[in-house]
């Protein structure tokens, strides 16, 4: 059974920006760049990785899609360089926080405006935001089943296998497609290194530009302001902890005083 | 649209993550004026039920055969259907796995907004707001829900139990209609042996790191967490290296812990680990280094070498116990 994917692709600030050089636009509501790196949510990435050892097996054709500003195109020649076969990008006019039902919409639309589609892959949730309801709502919309935190998939006559992760173990949920996943990581999906020469010949190929008016979506009521959740406050917690080390002239003294005040802690609870 | 509903699963009974829930929704209704609502799901026992029936208002028991176990369009289905009757303000749920999947999707259906993983609620204008956790722990942020019902999955542990009411809720059945197929059915499920109690609900843990170097460690690590009668966690690192197994992983990617105290063994406090932790009431490290980062989140701790440590401390803490 080959299988049309599409996987959808979220550019984020790099998480391993250390604290320290982390710091928030209380006015924008979001954090401040500086010169960090833009980078492909890791979360997404293990989507496409999976994607990809799914195409290997099966067959079929990858299409990234990305919903974000103009620096998003350097996300999908990534994926290009990975191997997707296929991208659009999703050109977010005048709304720089989507919310997630305005990131689900918009993504809806432009996979209906695509054509055929057998799965839909999103990752668990986003190294920034974290909000995790992208795939959730995006079955709503397109009123399809949706399987969240999938590790691994397997393809049937009769349709998916997912593996998914649960708080004590594992699931293994037969679905229909067409499908929308939330990926989460595992050994097996950490994303590839694309080679040199694939992320020249990534900036060589074509990429699809949508406008929300492309969508058939009215620009105004996409970029009017976010119907569904509005941030109203961001900050970084002052956090005035002076960690009070264990001290004494000897070891067992200074383990007596961790000792004492793990005791102490623990009778106040 | 006063009330509050309460989503619980009975196969989880009325555990440390419901009564958090419990204890949020109290105050939430409190603050909104309206009642607490539970929804029982599936097929509970006696004692799960008398427990909810006397924290809430009202409860509903949905446990039809259908919904003996999780499937999610059943559970959706569900809830949405008695959600709908209800008309709520809000619907809150733990963050387990399943009720992190139901959480957008009930929203959608309810015509109402979904948040994520909330460490605090607030009513303003008549609009629920969610303090969360952003940016991998590094900042925080109030999120309004513009329309209602707010469906929020919270971190159980962050919120205080609920009081019990000396009179018992309103109990009644609900049957509810469900989908005549399944588009996406489990059927099969894997539960790691040796589980208990969820990490989530934890009031102690006890975490160890990959500066452990094997699984050995963890056993003596065990020893200080059955004196304290608390879990055991770990970072990503050691659950990656095989030394305890995944379920273990604490983190951005692993389970989002707030317990009363966390004791962070040979953990160097990366931003990744940070985010699932760092909502501790108090943390204790013991790490060699004197510039880890975890130490700038720590209430106390200790730079020594693990190895001395641990033998003196279980010695020191089984005396301090008697
Ligand atoms: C997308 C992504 C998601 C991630 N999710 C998670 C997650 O959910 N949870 C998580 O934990 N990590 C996660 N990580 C990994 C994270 O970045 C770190 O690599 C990991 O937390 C490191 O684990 P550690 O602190 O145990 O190991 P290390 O960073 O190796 O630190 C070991 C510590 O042990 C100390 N030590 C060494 N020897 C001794 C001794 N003898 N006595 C005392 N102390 C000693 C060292 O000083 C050091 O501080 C994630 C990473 C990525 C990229």
């Amino acid at each position: 059974m080959a299988l049309n994917i599409i996987v959808c692709l979220k550019q984020i600030l790099d998480p391993e920006i250390p604290v320290r050089d982390f710091r928030v636009d209380a006015e924008k509501k979001e954090a401040v760049r500086g010169s960090a790196n833009l980078v492909t949510n890791i979360f997404c990435e293990n989507a496409l990785e999976t994607a990809l050892q799914l195409k290997e097996k099966v067959g079929g054709k990858i299409t990234v899609i990305s919903y974000g500003a103009d620096s998003a195109e350097d996300s999908l020649r990534k994926a290009l360089a990975m191997k997707a076969d296929a991208a659009i990008h999703l050109l977010n006019e005048g709304n720089p926080h989507p919310d997630a039902l305005t990131v689900a919409q918009t993504l809806a639309a432009a996979i209906r405006k695509q054509g055929e589609y057998d799965l839909v892959m999103v990752g668990r949730e986003s190294g920034d935001w974290g909000v995790g309801q992208t795939g959730g709502l995006l079955a709503e919309e397109l009123a399809i089943a949706c399987v969240n935190f999938v590790d691994a998939i397997t393809a049937t006559d009769s349709g998916l296998t997912c593996n998914r992760q649960t708080d004590v173990g594992a699931d293994t949920v037969v679905a229909k497609t067409p499908l929308v996943v939330t990926v989460t990581n595992n050994e097996f999906n950490v994303p590839r290194i694309p080679k040199t020469r694939d992320v020249m010949m990534s900036y060589r190929q074509p990429l699809t530009k949508w406008t929300i008016a492309d969508l058939g979506l009215t620009p105004d009521e996409m970029n009017a302001g976010n119907s569904y959740y509005e941030v109203v406050d961001l900050y970084i917690p002052v956090k005035e902890i002076n960690c009070e080390f264990a001290e004494g002239d000897t070891l067992e003294d200074r383990v007596d005083k961790f000792a004492q005040k793990i005791i102490e802690v623990t009778g106040t609870m | 649209m006063k009330d509050v509903i309460i989503g619980l699963f009975a196969s989880a009974g009325y555990d440390r993550a419901a009564q958090g829930v419990a204890g949020a929704g109290r105050k939430l209704a409190a603050e909104l004026g309206g009642k607490l609502h539970a929804v029982l799901l599936g097929v509970a026992d006696e004692a799960t039920k008398s427990a909810v029936a006397s924290v809430v208002d009202v409860l509903t028991i949905a446990d039809q055969a259908a919904l003996q176990e999780y499937q999610t369009e059943n559970y959706l289905s569900a809830l949405a259907e008695i959600c709908k009757a209800k008309q709520p303000a809000a619907v809150l749920l733990s963050n387990d796995t399943y009720s992190q999947e139901l959480a957008p999707r009930l929203a959608h259906r309810l015509g109402g907004s979904a948040g994520a993983d909330g460490l605090a609620l607030s009513v303003v204008d008549g609009k629920v707001r969610v303090t969360r956790s952003v940016y991998g722990g590094k900042a925080m942020a109030s999120i309004e829900l513009k329309k209602s019902p707010a469906v929020v999955w919270l971190r159980s542990r962050a919120f205080d139990t609920a009081p019990a009411r000396g009179t018992q809720a309103e109990i009644s059945q609900a049957t509810v209609e469900l989908p005549a197929q399944l588009s996406a059915t489990i059927t099969e499920r894997k539960v790691e042996a040796g589980d208990e109690a969820r990490l989530e609900d934890a009031k102690i843990i006890v975490s160890g790191g990959r500066g452990l170097g094997g699984s050995e460690p963890f056993i003596e690590l065990r020893k200080i967490a059955d004196i304290l009668g608390a879990q055991m966690g770990a970072s990503r690192a050691a659950c990656d290296s095989g030394w305890v197994p995944p379920s273990w992983q604490i983190g951005q990617t692993g389970k989002k812990v707030a317990p009363g105290l966390y004791i962070a063994v040979a953990i160097h406090g990366a931003s990744q680990h940070l985010a699932g932790m760092s909502d501790s009431k108090c943390v204790a490290a013991i790490n060699i280094d004197k510039d880890a980062p975890i130490f700038k989140h720590c209430r106390f701790g200790i730079v020594e070498d693990y190895r001395k440590v641990v033998p003196l401390l279980i010695e020191r803490l089984k005396e301090l116990k008697k």
